[in-house]
């Protein structure tokens, strides 16, 4: 049988992704990762100095990330400012980031990384991520490794990728299911959350698929990053 | 190998001969980038020359720094690094009266100086050598400092193609901070937009003749 999905997406295919690095002018790193709906802009600042100063490592530097998702980016209005959600998600956005970024030598410092929601269309964490190495990396902060994003949501008893908020709510048969997974362009898993119910099979079969989305997001952050150098060496000629 | 631009975690090169350099790591035999940059192999070393980023201050860079705070031993010094540097008492050549340190530098006062030691503790300036000292007047702004290398060009040949187009003497301090001085104001901002016009292009190769010919353009419509 075959599902349908509401947009008429094959279940493996991913909604259209752009990317752009150097959004923000006044930040050392920045990028901005749209999927379908979901717009994420993320910047980055520093290595600079910890404060407030008992936070600081001498061992080394540390990361700091913040999320927040703007007021007019649901159709509702949200409150604006930090909440429960935010705080979690910035937790788990930091978890994802902190394997690949390498801050040995500065110590006593700190790495800000802001990310901001700006149209919100499901799979917010995955688009912040995702814009979030991306201005890591345009920040020249050293990394082992970029990290992909994506989330993967079992509808009834069908596994899809990147589900949007339409399918989110999808209420027929065992429901929705999300499972947003980040993993690092050799195939590493940083990050993973569950959110419903899932037999061990199947989150095995929702790995392998999340590996295989994990590629094409890789691909567009990849060409987004060379393709800011090449503009700027060939563009103002 | 010809350079090329490469992203965290990419896949320099592949070969036991080739050794890891700057802001690259081997894993397997691979050489990887671990910044942002352009990849380049020289004589068996491959090194990523960063593009974007914060000023990493190195031991021996020339700076232009502001100060921030007068000690009883030093001045504290803001060079655009994540860390304040220090600039001994012992490191100034000349008499300094202790009980007034501010009539040799105080607070918001410019300066040139040299990293001559970075440790554990911090940054030290040095004022020992030519050039190094207190700014009495002149023009300053700020570069990315990862576009220094492009603004001082090859054993400063663009900086003296500035300096003959402008009639100013420029000085760059190794942290992005310009400093421009010339007879008339006019002549300064002119500087500027030359260096900033090199800032915005320095990606580009063959710079210096684009930038002699941006003079001549720019000579034709005084």
């Amino acid at each position: 049988m075959a599902f349908k999905r509401p947009d008429g997406r094959k279940i493996t295919e991913m909604r259209p992704a752009e990317a752009k690095v150097g959004v923000v002018p006044n930040a050392d790193g920045s990028a901005m990762f749209k999927s379908g709906k979901t717009i994420a802009i993320a910047a980055v600042y520093g290595p600079k100095k910890m404060h407030p100063q008992h936070q600081q490592n001498p061992r080394t530097g540390q990361l700091r990330c913040e999320y927040n998702m703007i007021s007019f980016s649901v159709d509702d209005r949200i409150r604006p400012g930090r909440n429960r959600r935010a705080m979690e998600i910035s937790e788990v956005t930091k978890w994802a980031l902190e394997p690949v970024v390498d801050l040995k030598d500065y110590p006593n410092q700190v790495v800000d990384v802001h990310i901001n929601i700006i149209q919100a269309d499901a799979g917010t964490r995955c688009a912040g991520i995702n814009a979030a190495a991306m201005a890591l990396a345009h920040a020249g902060i050293p990394m082992k490794n970029m990290v992909s994003s994506i989330s993967i949501g079992k509808l009834d008893k069908t596994l899809v990728v990147d589900l949007t908020k339409e399918e989110e709510d999808f209420e027929e048969g065992e429901g929705p299911t999300d499972i947003p997974v980040s993993i690092t362009s050799d195939g590493k898993i940083t990050h993973m959350q569950l959110d419903g119910m899932i037999e061990v099979k199947q989150l095995q079969e929702s790995i392998d698929m999340a590996k295989e989305a994990c590629k094409e997001v890789y691909k567009i952050q990849k060409d987004a990053l060379k393709k800011f150098i090449e503009d700027k060496s060939e563009g103002l000629n | 190998m010809e350079r090329k631009i490469v992203i965290p975690g990419e896949m320099i090169i592949e070969g036991e001969d080739y050794l890891p350099g700057e802001n690259t790591e081997k894993r397997d035999g691979k050489v990887y980038s671990s910044r942002y940059g352009l990849a380049e192999e020289q004589s068996n070393l491959v090194k990523v020359i960063p593009l974007s980023g914060v000023y990493h201050p190195r031991r021996g860079n020339a700076v232009i720094g502001k100060v921030e705070n007068v000690l009883a031993n030093g001045w504290i010094i803001d060079i655009g690094a994540a860390d304040s540097a220090f600039l001994s008492l012992m490191e100034v050549p000349r008499y300094v009266n202790k009980d007034a340190m501010e009539e040799v530098l105080t607070i918001d006062d410019m300066v040139t100086a040299k990293i001559w030691s970075i440790n554990k503790r911090g940054i030290d300036l040095s004022l020992k050598g030519r050039g190094f000292g207190k700014i009495e007047e002149g023009l300053i702004f700020n570069v990315n400092s990862n576009k220094v290398p492009r603004i001082i060009g090859k054993e400063g040949s663009m900086i003296k193609i500035i300096k003959e187009n402008t009639g100013c003497d420029i000085t760059v301090g190794q942290n992005g901070t310009v400093l421009v001085e010339g007879n008339k104001i006019e002549d300064e901002l002119f500087a500027k937009k030359a260096i900033m016009y090199i800032a915005e292009r320095s990606f580009i190769s063959g710079l210096t003749d684009l930038v002699t010919k941006w003079f001549t353009e720019q000579g034709n419509k005084k």
